[in-house]
């Protein structure tokens, strides 16, 4: 048992149906207690879906407890092909049928023999993966079970298309910007003279999923889902993937040097001239994105220097972190993800980058760290918002969670280079703007609000401040005041000095400055 | 003798989206200040409740979850052990004077032996251990509120005659703390007061349960206490003479115990919702008391004279309630009062006999206003329902959030069901909010498209 009071990734089956009601014509059909198709609900608001959730429930009450679902799951079933002719349903367990133990694999197979619609079981186990991982998983398993079922009845088409095509896959419904990065890596290999194939699940259909390898390669842009789903047709038809995630100057340069790589190794088979990308990324580099003039300009010289924490999910967290201290010369103190499954390659992505690595799904220690580390600015998700606002640090949200906000009606890539330039805005527009703080350096700040002591940690005061000491950090501003506050209190606390007065904070500043 | 029309009930499949009743903790953390509510179930539950409660979440609820994890499912854990480790951190953490533990669909099928555990680890921390079972398995949305209430109850203390004539002064003042004038006290009231005795159940906002303690005074009824209190060691003493009246209609299971377990009696009326309600709510306890009710026709004319610009915008407009957290029946009887007519009223379920006197109020309202009587429609099936409000085309439907933007796509104008739980329509001081609510998606339709005058509460409220 934990004690929890928040979690970053949600429970598994979760991500089974955002990938399932990501695509077209997809229903899910959950094996769960009244309340707990509340799915649809987060669906139809934050996301403000016009069409209803093709989720149902098939419910679990007492009755169901006592003698097993028998029938009901496989007459809801039935329902939904003859209401909705899906093309699929897809029977997704909770943590109630894994725990009653209910043969749905067998509802699926008697289900079938009668509807129309095709119908599988998520292959997911509740209590071993969370909400990205099963997505991740039940992306794979639906594809596999078209691949598959199209090899065997020899509907599979392997030839490549003729013009370059590519993948995309990992666009799906609650994602962090998703739509919008969809945009924007349509247009980017679209540039480069590279057609899309298809994207999938987001609006995909599965009577085309048989067509997928006939692109010339996949694009995973996100690392948390589609993985399983670019590898499996790697092994089995040698279709290359790539899974760089072009998000920032770099990285965006460096995927498309890789997709100028993967064109190259066929455009001497089929006799044309070989693509050279260089001249496009440096034209794109220079004007297109704004960022890396933006990084050069004056505004950015306040930055440098600055201390800021990332924390979110491993792809976001890992390239803000890389787009922080290589393109803008920001300090990060500390840079964090919430996927524990994939420590290792996150580790490896921030390796040198930050002072330390923060790698946890418990909000506590992720705040405990900020408010240790007291950072300018912070990135991360909807939790380091508030966390932030407790103690007083701007923030930038880069990844999920994320709340209705976080879903935006205009154009917010973070991907390719329309993407460079949001995210450039977006940490401007977190620091503290350059010249006003300047200003309150010089004239101590304009604020009269009282000393911010909030710390997340159970902050025990053992040490006494005078009223004329109290009022001494307030001159300071707001931005370093915690931070002052506690150099005095350490110091006094090394000296032995039970009492803060105000002659006590002069040594300790005395000590601490240069 | 003339019949009325009775309503007629019908059971679908129970395919209908709801809460889960473990969002009662959302409320009820609030209302009961010296509380701590831990979930224990799977994750599914802490995310629905993170989802659910969107902002209330970071300002430190006083509510966790007890997160199982697979070596619980399997009983590779000592249950005992691992909710006595959590509880202690709970008491440390925020010391409250009760925690509250809402088991979940998870324990109800690994058979966790909550009530048996509760005990022991009451007695070891020294701090009172409740244990409800709001799950979703039996249980939908606000009905969670009742399976806390109905816990609660077995820890009220026992009613005593004699001790309680010692405590009479202690009582009255404790009332009069929540009185807006208590200075009108005449000594011959008071004894008056004191003969009736009678508890209130059912989680308002502290200041609609004070307006409905003044309402109730007016008549020289007193309340001599709230089921639940505003603070856990502020629980009303229950027993035999005690009468107790529900102000919401989902709470049967603690009308069932209070009567079965703690010999009180229940004084059965409609649901202080809307001016008409909230009349005969007063009355029925007033004639329970033989009380002569005084001034409640004129007070509920002049609230009703004030309800007149919305009354303007629903008059014969057509409602649709989907069914979502049992306020349903007392929503449609204020609505068709208020002129309006009802499709059909979906709710989760319906016992008849807790809602008898609201659902006989409801005959009486539509043959006074001449409307026909709903359909009843327990156990929806949302997706046949949505087919019937295809054909029936209301001008108004009341949903869940899970169909209220599909169904605005559809040219279908929805209010979210869950407004009404949080709003304070009780009582006839707040009979504005539940109108405002309904008739905000007609007011904005109106606005946009012909112009018309804005009804707004800044402009109309003077």
């Amino acid at each position: 048992m934990k004690l929890a009071y928040w979690m970053y990734a949600g429970p598994a089956h979760i991500g089974t149906l955002r990938v399932a009601s990501s695509f077209r014509n997809v229903h899910a059909i959950m094996h769960a207690p009244l309340g707990d198709d509340y799915f649809n609900v987060m669906r139809s608001t934050s996301e403000r879906e016009r069409d209803f959730t093709p989720v149902t429930a098939s419910v679990v009450d007492r009755h169901v407890l006592a003698r097993g679902s028998q029938e009901k799951v496989i007459n809801n079933i039935s329902r939904k092909d003859e209401e909705q002719h899906p093309d699929l349903i897809v029977l997704t367990p909770t943590c109630t049928s894994s725990i009653s133990q209910e043969d749905l694999q067998n509802f699926v197979d008697r289900a079938s023999l009668s509807s129309e619609s095709d119908v599988i079981p998520a292959d997911v186990n509740y209590y071993r993966v969370n909400e990205l991982q099963a997505a991740d998983r039940t992306l794979e398993q639906i594809t596999r079970f078209y691949l598959d079922r199209a090899r065997k009845r020899s509907t599979l088409d392997r030839s490549v298309t003729n013009a370059p095509s590519a993948n995309i896959i990992g666009i799906f419904t609650s994602g962090f910007h998703n739509q919008h990065d969809c945009r924007e890596l349509k247009r980017l290999p679209g540039e480069l003279g590279i057609a899309v194939n298809q994207v999938i699940p987001e609006g995909g259909s599965l009577k085309y999923l048989k067509d997928l390898p006939r692109a010339w390669f996949n694009t995973v842009p996100y690392r948390e889902v589609g993985l399983m789903t670019a590898t499996f047709p790697e092994k089995e038809y040698g279709m290359p993937y790539i899974s760089t995630t072009p998000m920032g100057i770099s990285d965006t340069a460096d995927f498309i040097a890789q997709i100028g790589k993967l064109v190259n190794v066929w455009a001497s088979a089929l006799s044309e001239k070989r693509l050279n990308y260089t001249l496009y990324v440096e034209n794109q580099t220079k004007f297109v994105s704004q960022a890396a003039w933006f990084s050069k300009s004056i505004d950015c010289q306040n930055l440098a220097g600055k201390e800021a924490a990332i924390f979110g999910d491993a792809t976001h967290a890992a390239s803000i972190t890389k787009i922080l201290v290589k393109e803008m010369g920001i300090r990060v103190s500390c840079s964090g993800t919430y996927c524990k499954h994939d420590a290792e390659w996150f580790n490896e992505q921030v390796q040198g980058l930050c002072d330390e690595v923060l790698v946890t799904e418990d909000h506590t220690e992720v705040g405990d760290t900020i408010a240790r580390i007291e950072p300018s600015a912070i990135f991360g998700t909807q939790m380091e918002r508030h966390i932030g606002k407790r103690i007083d640090i701007p923030c930038g949200v880069i990844s999920s969670p994320v709340h209705i906000q976080n879903f935006p009606l205009g154009y917010r890539p973070s991907l390719g280079y329309e993407g460079t330039n949001q995210i450039a805005d977006l940490i401007y527009n977190s620091f503290n703007l350059g010249m006003e703080d300047h200003s309150l350096d010089v004239f101590g700040g304009h604020d009269t609000k009282e000393v911010s002591t909030k710390s997340l940690s159970t902050d025990r005061r053992d040490i006494n401040w005078t009223p004329e000491a109290e009022s001494e950090p307030n001159r300071i501003p707001g931005f370093v005041r915690g931070r002052t506050k506690k150099n005095t209190e350490v110091s006094a606390k090394q000296n032995d000095i039970p009492e803060i007065t105000i002659d006590v904070t002069y040594a300790a500043k005395e000590k601490s400055s240069p | 003798m003339k019949t009325l029309e009775m309503p007629t009930f019908e059971c679908e499949t129970g395919n209908y989206h709801t809460s889960c009743p473990i969002s009662c903790v959302a409320w009820l953390y609030q209302k009961i200040e010296d509380s701590s509510f831990l979930v224990v179930g799977t994750k599914t539950r802490g995310y629905f409740l993170q989802s659910a409660l969107g902002v209330m979440i970071f300002a430190e609820p006083r509510y966790a979850m007890a997160e199982l994890e697979e070596g619980d499912i399997s009983a590779q854990l000592n249950d005992q052990k691992e909710l006595e480790r959590i509880c202690l951190r709970v008491k440390n953490d925020r010391n409250p004077s009760v925690i509250i533990w809402i088991g979940t669909c998870t324990t109800e099928i690994i058979k966790m032996d909550l009530e048996g555990i509760a005990p022991k680890l009451e007695k070891q921390l020294g701090i009172p251990i409740v244990v409800a079972r709001a799950n979703g398995l039996d249980h939908a949305f606000t009905q969670g509120e009742d399976t806390v209430s109905a816990a609660m109850t077995h820890r009220c203390p026992e009613y005593n005659h004699r001790t309680t004539n010692q405590r009479k002064g202690d009582v009255a003042r404790r009332v009069g703390v929540d009185m807006v004038a208590p200075n009108k006290f005449v000594s011959d009231e008071e004894l008056k007061l004191s003969r009736c005795n009678l508890v209130l159940f059912g989680s308002l906002p502290s200041s609609v349960a004070s307006q409905s303690n003044l309402e109730s005074r007016r008549q020289s009824v007193s309340v001599s206490g709230w089921l639940p209190s505003q603070r856990y060691t502020e629980l009303p003493a229950l027993g035999e003479g005690v009468y107790v009246c529900g102000v919401n209609p989902f709470l049967s299971r603690t009308a069932a115990t209070l009567m079965r377990r703690r010999k009180c009696q229940l004084i059965g009326s409609p649901f202080p919702i809307g001016p008409d309600g909230t009349r005969a709510w007063i009355e029925k306890i007033c004639s329970v008391f033989n009380v002569k009710p005084e001034g409640l026709e004129e007070r509920e004319n002049q609230i009703w004279k004030s309800l007149s610009d919305y009354l303007e915008v629903i008059t014969g407009k057509s409602i649709f309630f989907m069914g979502d957290n049992l306020l349903e029946i007392s929503l449609a009887r204020f609505l068709i009062r208020c002129g309006m007519v009802v499709y059909e009223v979906g709710i989760p379920y319906m016992d008849k006999r807790y809602q008898a006197a609201e659902l006989l109020l409801l005959q009486h309202t539509c043959e006074k206003m001449k409307k026909p009587t709903p359909r009843i429609v327990e156990k929806p099936d949302n997706y046949s329902q949505v087919q019937r409000m295809h054909e029936l085309q209301p001008d108004l439907a009341i949903t869940g959030m899970a169909h209220a933007n599909p169904l605005e796509a559809r040219d279908i104008d929805t209010k979210w069901s869950v407004e009404f739980t949080f709003a304070q329509i009780h009582g006839s001081v707040n009979a504005r909010d539940a109108p405002e609510l309904v008739t905000r998606p007609l007011r904005r339709r109106n606005d946009s498209i012909l112009g018309c005058r804005s009804l707004s509460r800044q402009t109309v409220d003077v």
